[in-house]
């Protein structure tokens, strides 16, 4: 493996495994936040254990969060410094106002939320678990602009003289077409993967013996989070199929490459299931539904959808020009052998996405019935209910990444610049090596120390808890309410 | 002034809020083993914890000041960003790792009661502490230095190039200095023996940290002082000895504002160095990486300067903000309970 290869590597595993914890982070804070405050609304005791009880495995899980986002922060420019040289005028200012708008606020409030009891006014402290909800969804909308900014190039133009890409017109960037979907189906799902984490800690607690005398409370927040999950995962589902058009229209060879569609077709199916030839181009088996493929790349069942070998040449053209405007220097930076995705690789991704999802939503349904108003969950089933149900939209999310990432190549942006062009010249594959072989042990280590304390803290279940002091209460020299 | 040469200001303001809040942070971190011995067992578990409680709330915000100054420089210095991260990639490297086991450190310590796992945790925090602390200093000394780059602003030297005698002085320097503004922040939250001990401490260590920084800053400014860079190396200079004088006299406000000013002027004599080059280039003086030649177009920088404008009032209102909500001297006496999940409280439910 270059060094290319191995930057490629380490950004798909460095990134997937950042966002394991980004969708938890940004949908149980919504949920904490709503317990937080129902306490200070109703006072019921029940929310106070569940907003502390939440509170703290959104905490375990945030740390994580917290410090892999720091390594994706300045990776682009260790591993990807020719890429950061010529689009950072557009790409460094979402994520400047990322840091300056979302981090601050992000990181700050959770602060005085951890801390905050005895010493903030009752209703101050819940706001300030809304103010870290507001700080996620900020971030994940600045740096969904900045991939958005990948995926689709608007509001810049090509200085021939500086080499570089510049911008000119930012709120283009902020509102780029692919955007404006990219964030809701991302923040949608988001919810659905918070939702569902809720629902399944609550349930297992509901099945354990030891926590018989709080069912009623954990029946509570089990429902509370298959309804968040259940309402979100149709948010994912609209966007999701506008987006499948927008992407038609953006990027054709990945809708292609989604259903690994070699020639151009009308009334085009989409198979669910395929076994394929080793290198994806040859089918042997599979269940198709037709018209689908049509169907979620236009509108409309009968439409032509385009072929990967139709499209192939396209792109073929589009260097061509760029050498021919431009000069053969600039032309090498959207000069690739192939012009195709990893085939396989995206197909089954996009299927995978959409199977865990459906089938997690699928769980937040049975959850809803389960735990009606006679009916109580006891059967041994429900604990497989309990422990897949967080599992499948973070495997669903992450498929939705992998395949949006890898249906891109071998564009690092889109039409303007390969991903073999954005890497760093200076840096050696045995550089990048090491990073990588650091990443992946730190990471494996730290993830068998966070999984462990989340569920023994899951185990323990919410804890009895008193009535938080308040801070007229509290004297110089009174117990800290909270302390690490 | 044109708009690069503002945003050159505003990096230096950027790197200014990271090293002189995050620095205090590194200090409390690297003073666990020093100032977190107790009596016994029980009394050090206890002091290592009002140490970190001292801290608790804010670590983290004082840490997205260096991923703004990384944002803002990819934003407004694109080439600058690029040649020091992928030139200084082992370094940044042992950074990033330090930072993320610190960072869990501080989460995760006080989550199980287990003798070894704090052990455990308390080692990822004094190392996590100990080792940015180091290596930025070892860094931004050898930016202002001059590192070998060549004419495509490629950095060309390796991880030895930086290991340098004046950077590692550089790096040195930064401990000393972040180990007393750690020390007077200490003496400034606590009540109790910490607070004496810290005292004591914070004058050994500032006195250290003088002498080292003298010595970094002649030799530095013999090759690349002005007259600025002088004039701010004599501020940064009166405001560690004051803040040395003002802790021997008991004022510990006094003391802590002395090195945050010092840490300032330290960044400012940095920048006044490296002007009007951003990377100078020790190879050839005509391949430096400039203000000009590094930085983006007029249109981004203008956005991004709005932004400033508009947002680090209101960061720096809702930070100060929260630095007046846990204004309170913690002591020993006032930590609670440790937590455990395997610990169930016998309250009834
Ligand atoms: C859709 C949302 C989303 C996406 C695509 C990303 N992140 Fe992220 N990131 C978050 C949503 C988020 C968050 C929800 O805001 C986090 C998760 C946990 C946390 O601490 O905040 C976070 C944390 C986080 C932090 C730590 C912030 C702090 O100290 O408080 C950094 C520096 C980054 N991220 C940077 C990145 C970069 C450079 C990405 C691109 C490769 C990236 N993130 C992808
Ligand atoms: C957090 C969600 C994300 C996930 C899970 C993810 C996943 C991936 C994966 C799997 C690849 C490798 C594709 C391949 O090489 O075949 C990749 C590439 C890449 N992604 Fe993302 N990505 C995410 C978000 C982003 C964002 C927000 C950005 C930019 C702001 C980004 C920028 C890139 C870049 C620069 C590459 C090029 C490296 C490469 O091709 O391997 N990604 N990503
Ligand atoms: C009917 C169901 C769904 C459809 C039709 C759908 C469609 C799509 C499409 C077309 C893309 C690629 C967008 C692009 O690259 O331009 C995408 C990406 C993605 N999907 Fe889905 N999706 C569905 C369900 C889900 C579910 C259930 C989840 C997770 C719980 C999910 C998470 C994601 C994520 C995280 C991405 C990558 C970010 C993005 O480009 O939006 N999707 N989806």
């Amino acid at each position: 493996m270059d060094a290319l290869d191995l930057a490629r590597w380490q950004f798909a595993i460095t990134t997937v495994y950042h966002f394991l914890f980004v969708p938890i982070t940004i949908g149980m804070s919504a949920i904490v936040a709503y317990f937080h405050i129902q306490w200070v609304r109703t006072k019921t005791p029940e929310y106070l254990r569940l907003a502390k009880f939440f509170g703290k495995l959104f905490t375990i899980n945030f740390a994580l969060g917290l410090v892999t986002g720091i390594v994706q922060e300045f990776q682009f420019g260790m591993n990807w410094s020719d890429y950061s040289r010529f689009v950072g005028d557009i790409f460094g200012a979402p994520l400047a106002f990322e840091a300056l708008l979302a981090f601050f606020l992000e990181s700050t409030f959770l602060g005085l939320w951890i801390f905050g009891w005895g010493r903030l006014p009752e209703k101050l402290h819940a706001l300030t678990m809304v103010a870290v909800h507001i700080g996620t969804v900020l971030s994940a909308y600045f740096i969904l602009a900045a991939n958005s900014f990948m995926q689709n190039p608007v509001g810049y133009k090509f200085n021939p003289d500086s080499g570089r890409a510049e911008m000119t017109d930012f709120l283009a960037v902020l509102t780029n077409k692919v955007q404006l979907v990219t964030f809701p189906h991302v923040i949608t799902s988001c919810y659905m993967t918070g939702g569902a984490m809720v629902m399944g800690v609550s349930l297992w607690l509901m099945l354990k013996k030891k926590h018989a005398a709080d069912h009623s409370m954990y029946r509570r927040s089990a429902r509370i989070g298959a309804w968040v999950s259940l309402v979100a995962s149709i948010g994912v589902m609209v966007t999701g199929d506008i987006q499948g058009k927008i992407m038609t229209e953006v990027q054709p060879m990945k809708m292609a490459a989604a259903e690994a569609l070699y020639e151009t077709k009308t009334n085009a199916g989409f198979s669910i299931f395929t076994i394929g030839s080793l290198d994806g181009s040859k089918e042997i088996f599979s269940i198709r539904i037709p018209g689908l493929l049509s169907f979620l790349a236009t509108g409309n069942f009968h439409d032509q959808v385009e072929g990967i070998n139709q499209i192939r040449p396209q792109e073929q053209a589009l260097a061509q020009k760029v050498t021919e405007r431009y000069g053969a220097e600039v032309g090498k930076l959207a000069y690739d052998k192939t012009y195709t995705p990893n085939i396989p690789g995206s197909y089954w991704s996009f299927r995978l996405m959409i199977g865990l999802g459906a089938l997690s939503s699928l769980l937040s349904l049975i959850t809803l019935w389960g735990t009606r108003k006679d009916a109580s969950p006891a059967s041994r089933w429900w604990k497989h209910i309990a422990i897949w149900s967080p599992l499948l939209p973070v495997f669903a999310i992450s498929f939705g990444w992998i395949f949006t990432e890898i249906g891109r190549q071998p564009w690092i942006v889109y039409g303007v610049m390969t991903t073999a062009s954005g890497v760093s010249p200076s840096v050696s594959a045995a550089n990048v090596f090491i990073s990588m072989v650091v990443y992946t042990l730190l990471y494996a280590a730290l993830a068998v120390v966070e999984v462990k304390l989340f569920t023994d803290y899951v185990k323990k279940g919410a804890e009895a808890v008193e009535e938080p002091k308040s801070p007229d209460e509290m004297s110089d020299d009174s117990q800290l309410q909270f302390a690490y | 002034m044109d708009l690069a040469v503002i945003w050159f200001l505003l990096i230096a303001v950027l790197w200014t809020g990271y090293l002189a809040l995050e620095g205090f942070d590194f200090g409390v971190g690297m003073l666990l083993p020093i100032l977190g011995k107790g009596r016994d067992a029980d009394d050090t578990e206890k002091r290592r914890r009002v140490m970190i409680n001292t801290i608790g709330p804010v670590w983290d915000g004082n840490e997205v000041w260096i991923l703004t100054a990384g944002g803002a420089t990819f934003a407004a210095f694109p080439h600058w960003y690029a040649t020091l991260f992928s030139g200084f990639y082992l370094p940044l490297l042992l950074i990033l790792v330090a930072l993320i086991v610190r960072n869990m450190g501080f989460d995760y310590r006080g989550k199980r009661a287990s003798a070894t796992w704090k052990a455990r945790w308390d080692l990822a925090i004094i190392v996590g502490s100990f080792v940015p602390a180091l290596l930025w200093g070892v860094a931004l000394t050898n930016v202002v230095r001059g590192v070998p780059i060549d004419e495509h602003m490629e950095y060309t030297g390796n991880l030895f190039t930086l290991l340098n005698p004046v950077g590692l002085l550089g790096g040195l320097t930064f401990v000393a200095l972040f180990l007393t503004h750690g020390a007077y922040f200490i003496a400034l939250k606590t009540a109790g023996p910490i607070r004496e001990d810290a005292r004591a401490f914070a004058t050994k260590s500032g006195l250290a940290a003088a002498g080292l920084a003298v010595i970094l800053l002649l030799v530095l400014g013999i090759t690349r002082g002005s007259i600025w860079s002088w004039l701010t190396t004599v501020v940064a200079a009166v405001a560690l000895l004051a803040s040395i004088a003002s802790n021997l006299r008991g004022k510990e406000g006094f003391a802590f504002t002395g090195t945050f000013v010092t840490i300032a002027f330290a960044v400012a004599t940095y920048f006044f160095m490296l002007y009007p080059n951003v990377m100078p280039s020790s190879t050839k003086d005509a391949w430096s990486l400039t203000i000009h030649n590094a930085s983006s177009t007029d249109y981004t920088l203008k956005i991004m300067t709005i932004a400033a404008v508009v947002f680090t009032p209101i960061v720096l209102l809702y930070q100060g903000w929260t630095y007046w909500v846990f204004r309170k001297r913690i002591s020993v006496e006032q930590i609670p309970a440790a937590q455990d999940p395997g610990h169930v409280p016998a309250a009834v439910r």
